[in-house]
């Protein structure tokens, strides 16, 4: 009995626990860095410079905005709830991150011999479906930040956010079923594996691409869908009563949630950690595995860092949606369209394999 | 009602065509104004390295000034005080001594002269108010401080450089007023 107990596979769990450790610090610092592109990319498009004075191009920005909202003090409303209003910003920050675990960020690295090492954290046989759920987690920080503050705006513009984040999420589920129908299999691996040399989803699902795309800016309450945390909407929204830290949770989920949105748009649509135009397999023979590993995550963020941008430019193009306009657009439109791009699909996909 | 002149036109107000209900190619067409607008030139300028031109008249800091010999104009005859919509300007007088001919220009001169920076609405009616061309409003800015106390600016902090003895910042703190400092002379 005793030797099954230490007979435990250390190498997977340091394994393991290295990649967890690895991802969660580069999509924090991801994050933060995205607080200052968006400044310059706002900046630029509007004729002006952005931050220019904190270190060379402003890149110490954002260290100076982390250390602003330490250095604020924490004001927690007498009259809110103490243990709701704590964890408001921590479920939003934890379904923010966990969506992570299952996006494949490059091929497989020899370690020096001894094993390779798959560059994902868990590569269940569910991928789509488990990403599909902890989105549907993100509406609990918006609801409890909303009713915890105890203030009948911030709990009107959480009503809000929340009916929007749950009502985008039904087109997005209907264009991933048209999606997994062509591909046959909800392994984020797999998806990938028939994208590598071959030809990209969007190129088999233009419709699908685009219907997903808008229902992404939805669930990170990005403009044009950002009625709940619009600052003149509703006084700032449900975060309005937070301050220091927990605000800053909060805004730092809703960028963590765009890095990881356009991390699944790329993995699901554009290929993943595909290099374009290159026969990855003839390449990987050339140079080695390490190598090919490193190019295909740096090509991985190349394509997020370019979804990243769109969301950005989007932002600074088109005004806000009013809150029936939104409702409308999701339930009316959108998912009426869904439906018939998974009918056309299966019906494409039937008539093909006559 | 008859329209006055034959300008107006009529507005077309024809429904929406179905694709342009989409909506999408509009919001390309509006991203790719967004786009071009990364190549155009930028409007900021980098302070304090690069700073806009002031116009002659700009009311900023007040200066009190001296003649060519190095006399100071101001007689604390209190037209200023007076003129000062905001209250700002305080001053005690005092007598010229009989030594004292090369410092003050007439008979009475301003021992202490305050101005407080915190009320001043940089209106310029006490440069309009003074019969002795002895206060002016340069162009520069008033610069920010941490105390009230900072604020309030005494003598030692208003007036001109002496000619005789700092003839450049003399000449830089004049500006533009050379001509007309020759000419009231």
């Amino acid at each position: 009995m005793y030797s099954t107990l230490l007979a435990f596979d250390w190498g997977f769990l340091i394994e393991k626990l290295v990649l967890i450790v690895g991802i969660v610090s580069i999509s924090l610092v991801i994050a933060m860095y995205e607080t200052w592109a968006e400044r310059k990319v706002a900046a630029v498009m509007q004729d002006r410079r952005g931050p220019m004075r904190a270190g060379p191009f402003g890149l110490l920005q954002p260290l100076a905005d982390g250390l602003k909202l330490f250095m604020k003090e924490e004001i927690i409303p007498n009259t809110s709830n103490r243990m709701l209003f704590i964890l408001g910003p921590c479920l939003a920050m934890l379904a923010a991150m966990m969506t992570s675990a299952v996006i494949p960020w490059g091929g497989k690295i020899d370690f020096f011999g001894i094993r390779t090492v798959n560059l994902q954290i868990a590569d269940i046989n569910i991928g789509i479906l488990y990403i599909f759920a902890v989105v549907s987690m993100g509406v609990f920080g918006i609801m409890i930040g909303g009713w915890a503050s105890n203030n009948k705006f911030s709990l009107m513009a959480a009503l809000r956010g929340a009916s929007q984040a749950i009502s985008y999420e039904l087109p997005m589920g209907l264009s991933l079923i048209a999606l997994l129908m062509f591909t046959g299999s909800l392994k984020m691996s797999a998806i990938v594996g028939q994208q590598l040399d071959g030809i990209w989803n969007v190129v088999y699902q233009p419709l699908g691409f685009l219907i997903f795309l808008v229902c992404a800016f939805a669930e990170c309450n990005r403009t044009p869908f950002d009625l709940p945390e619009a600052e003149n909407e509703l006084n700032f929204g449900y975060h309005q009563e937070y301050s220091s830290m927990k605000l800053g949770f909060y805004l730092f989920a809703e960028y963590i949630n765009m890095f990881i949105s356009s991390a699944v748009i790329a993995t699901l649509y554009f290929g993943g950690y595909d290099i374009p135009f290159v026969n990855d397999t003839q390449l990987t023979e050339k140079v080695g595995l390490n190598l090919m590993a490193l190019f295909q995550a740096l090509t991985l963020f190349a394509k997020i860092g370019a979804f990243i941008f769109l969301f950005m430019w989007v932002r600074w193009t088109i005004p806000r949606f009013r809150y029936d306009q939104l409702m409308n657009l999701g339930w009316k439109k959108l998912v009426p369209l869904a439906l018939a791009n998974m009918i056309i699909t299966a019906a494409v996909i039937l008539w093909l394999k006559k | 009602m008859q329209a006055l002149t034959n300008r107006a036109r009529p507005v077309e107000r024809k429904p929406m065509t179905f694709v342009e209900r989409l909506y999408l190619w509009n919001i390309f067409k509006g991203m790719l104004i967004t786009f071009r607008h990364i190549f155009k030139k930028k409007a900021t300028i980098n302070y304090p390295e690069q700073t806009r031109p002031f116009s002659p008249v700009f009311r900023g800091l007040h200066v009190l000034n001296r003649d060519e010999q190095g006399r100071e104009r101001c007689t604390a005859c209190g037209l200023c005080a007076v003129a000062c919509p905001a209250e700002a300007i305080t001053m005690e007088a005092a007598e010229r001594k009989p030594g004292e001919e090369n410092l003050y220009r007439e008979e009475k001169y301003a021992a202490k002269y305050e101005i407080n920076m915190l009320r001043c609405i940089f209106c310029g009616l006490c440069e309009e108010a003074c019969p002795k061309d002895a206060i002016y409003l340069s162009e520069t800015f008033a610069p920010a401080n941490y105390q009230r106390k900072g604020l309030i600016y005494g003598k030692p902090d208003l007036l001109i450089p002496n000619p005789l003895e700092q003839p450049e910042e003399y000449k830089q703190a004049l500006g533009n007023r050379a001509n007309q400092q020759q000419q009231a002379n």
